[in-house]
């Protein structure tokens, strides 16, 4: 501990850095949700509950928060389903290819996101390719509208994004469960099914709740993929907050939103690290 | 157990494999094989080959414009997210200090909380620090949340050397500079690279928070963004072939990297 000023000249840059930026910015935001708009939409500085009272008595509102957190739900469910098989198999399967076969998998990870949504727009649009493939072979003879803009393309959309970021931790996870345990469980003569669920699927809990909390929490807070890919049809919260702040600017409200949404999001992050945190004595022990 | 079972069991883990890597991949060969359709329209059939939304992008001023402004960013912000961020891992890795476990929550905070939140909050107060909506506030946004990458990459290399080493050098009468050139920086050199990378990469596809804080100058995603608002345009996918190129090129140097340094391990 001799050398202090060697800690403050390192450490100081970021911890103003953090404070100033990041700190203070989310205060503002705290403290600007009990502000007030005048009729020209100019921020007052008051002290008034009146933004949250909208948020939790106007209907749109509301029920935009629960739509989103159950679509998100769904995109979470869906991209678990997606990347237990396919981190299995490159944990488990794959011998030869492994380093390939892993790289494939982070590769999306390091793909432009606006790139993999408008991927979607391409695909899914009325005169886009799936729709002129399936008239093209004969299946329909008119283009399915509901492909884009809909609760069913932001899903669809939004599980092709964030499917890499809960493929990661789950297959981390499984690598790391010692191939013994998984032996010993069949030489006791234990099923393939019955070793998946009794060892395999809580060993790997851990990874399977952050890449969960990954794609929820990230789901949550997307705005680009329900509006390039849900149009006008599709509400999400995040899409609401956006406005606020823009065309609708009534930032006090905005705010209030996002101070929800944010402490949503803390509550799913503590949950989730208890859950991680819980399991993973599992395997400590 | 029958190996006919067993064979039964693998095809079908297989085959489920093989269609969520198809689901992955498909949109993105989608986006590579349409960027050289000879038609405005992207459609089924795909009618003939042609190289013309690349020469559509390669005129398109704006375009060009966002990307030299992205690759501005990048580089400014990785280079701050680089020195500030491997200053403060190495504080964290040699001081002991109060409310170090709440501060390595916060130095978090920007890579797990929406970007959009974090956007917003920028938006609401830098203006107040007289930091005006512009390229400056996008840069200082993007650095904040590079920063993070930074710190914990490379704190967590600092963590796994041996700390008898700068005791060595130490004791072999070297000054503490000397010891961060010669002894400290050659180890955590392959962290500081790998870390830049994926900021840079990162910085470049960055939107929710480069979305509240630019006023006029576009950086690409945004670009593209305002490209498809417009109605899409072909040029997007040539655009989107590039980057897929660019972001593969990226990932192969960094996984050169991440060898490289287990072999010094």
């Amino acid at each position: 501990m001799k050398l202090k000023p060697t800690f403050y000249f390192l450490f100081m840059p970021l911890a103003l850095w953090m404070l100033v930026f990041l700190v203070l910015p989310y205060g503002q935001v705290f403290v600007q949700s009990f502000y007030t708009v005048d009729d020209f939409g100019t921020l007052q500085p008051a002290f008034s509950l009146d933004s949250y009272q909208r948020f939790f008595t106007k209907e749109l509102y509301y029920k935009t928060l629960f739509k989103t957190f159950g679509l998100s739900l769904i995109v979470t469910a869906v991209a678990l389903l997606l990347s237990v098989p396919l981190a299995y198999y490159i944990a488990f399967k794959a011998t030869s290819n492994k380093t390939l076969l892993y790289t494939l998998i982070i590769l999306p990870l390091w793909v432009s996101y606006i790139v993999r949504a408008y991927a979607w727009k391409t695909i899914l649009g009325s005169a886009g390719i799936l729709n002129s493939f399936l008239m093209y072979v004969g299946l329909i003879n008119s283009p399915i509208e509901v492909l884009l803009y809909s609760d069913l393309s932001v899903v669809i959309g939004m599980v092709h994004i964030y499917t890499p970021f809960v493929l990661m931790p789950i297959y981390t996870a499984f690598e790391q469960i010692p191939v013994s345990l998984v032996e010993a469980s069949k030489d006791l003569g234990a099923s393939r099914l019955r070793t998946f669920l009794n060892i395999v699927l809580p060993l790997s809990l851990p990874g399977i709740i952050a890449g969960g909390t990954f794609a929820f929490v990230l789901s949550l807070g997307d705005f680009l993929a329900p509006i390039l890919l849900g149009g006008s049809n599709t509400l999400f919260i995040a899409t609401i907050f956006q406005n606020m702040f823009g065309t609708s600017n009534d930032k006090p409200l905005g705010s209030a939103i996002g101070i929800v949404l944010l402490v949503v999001v803390l509550v799913v992050l503590e949950l989730s690290a208890r859950g991680e945190r819980k399991y993973s004595s599992l395997t400590s022990r | 157990m029958s190996p006919k079972k067993i064979d039964f069991l693998n095809i079908l883990i297989g085959a489920l494999a093989l269609g969520v890597m198809f689901f992955i991949y498909f949109p993105m060969a989608i986006v590579v094989l349409y960027s050289f359709n000879p038609e405005t329209v992207n459609a089924f059939p795909m009618r003939g080959f042609s190289l013309k939304w690349y020469e559509t992008m390669a005129q398109n001023q704006s375009l060009l414009n966002s990307l030299k402004i992205s690759g501005l960013i990048g580089i400014f912000g990785t280079l701050m997210a680089l020195v500030i961020g491997t200053m403060g891992a190495l504080a964290m890795n040699k001081f002991n200090f109060k409310l170090k476990r709440t501060f390595e929550r916060i130095v978090l905070l920007p890579i797990t909380l929406p970007g959009i939140l974090t956007g917003v909050a920028m938006l609401s107060f830098f203006p107040l620090l007289g930091i005006s909506i512009s390229l400056k506030a996008v840069v200082i946004g993007h650095t904040t949340f590079l920063i993070c990458l930074v710190v914990t990459q490379v704190y967590a290399r600092l963590k796994r050397l041996d700390p008898y080493l700068e005791e060595a050098a130490a004791d072999l009468g070297s000054t503490p500079w000397q010891t961060f050139w010669r002894v400290t920086l050659p180890n955590i050199k392959t962290a500081m690279i790998g870390s830049a990378l994926l900021a840079f990469t990162l910085s470049l596809d960055e939107i929710p928070i480069t979305f509240f804080l630019t006023a006029q100058d576009n950086t690409l995603p945004i670009e593209i963004y305002a490209m498809l608002r417009r109605g899409i345009t072909p040029e997007v996918n040539a655009i989107s072939t590039l980057i897929f190129v660019l972001s593969l090129v990226a990932l192969v140097l960094s996984v050169k990297y991440g060898e490289r340094e287990t072999k010094i391990v």
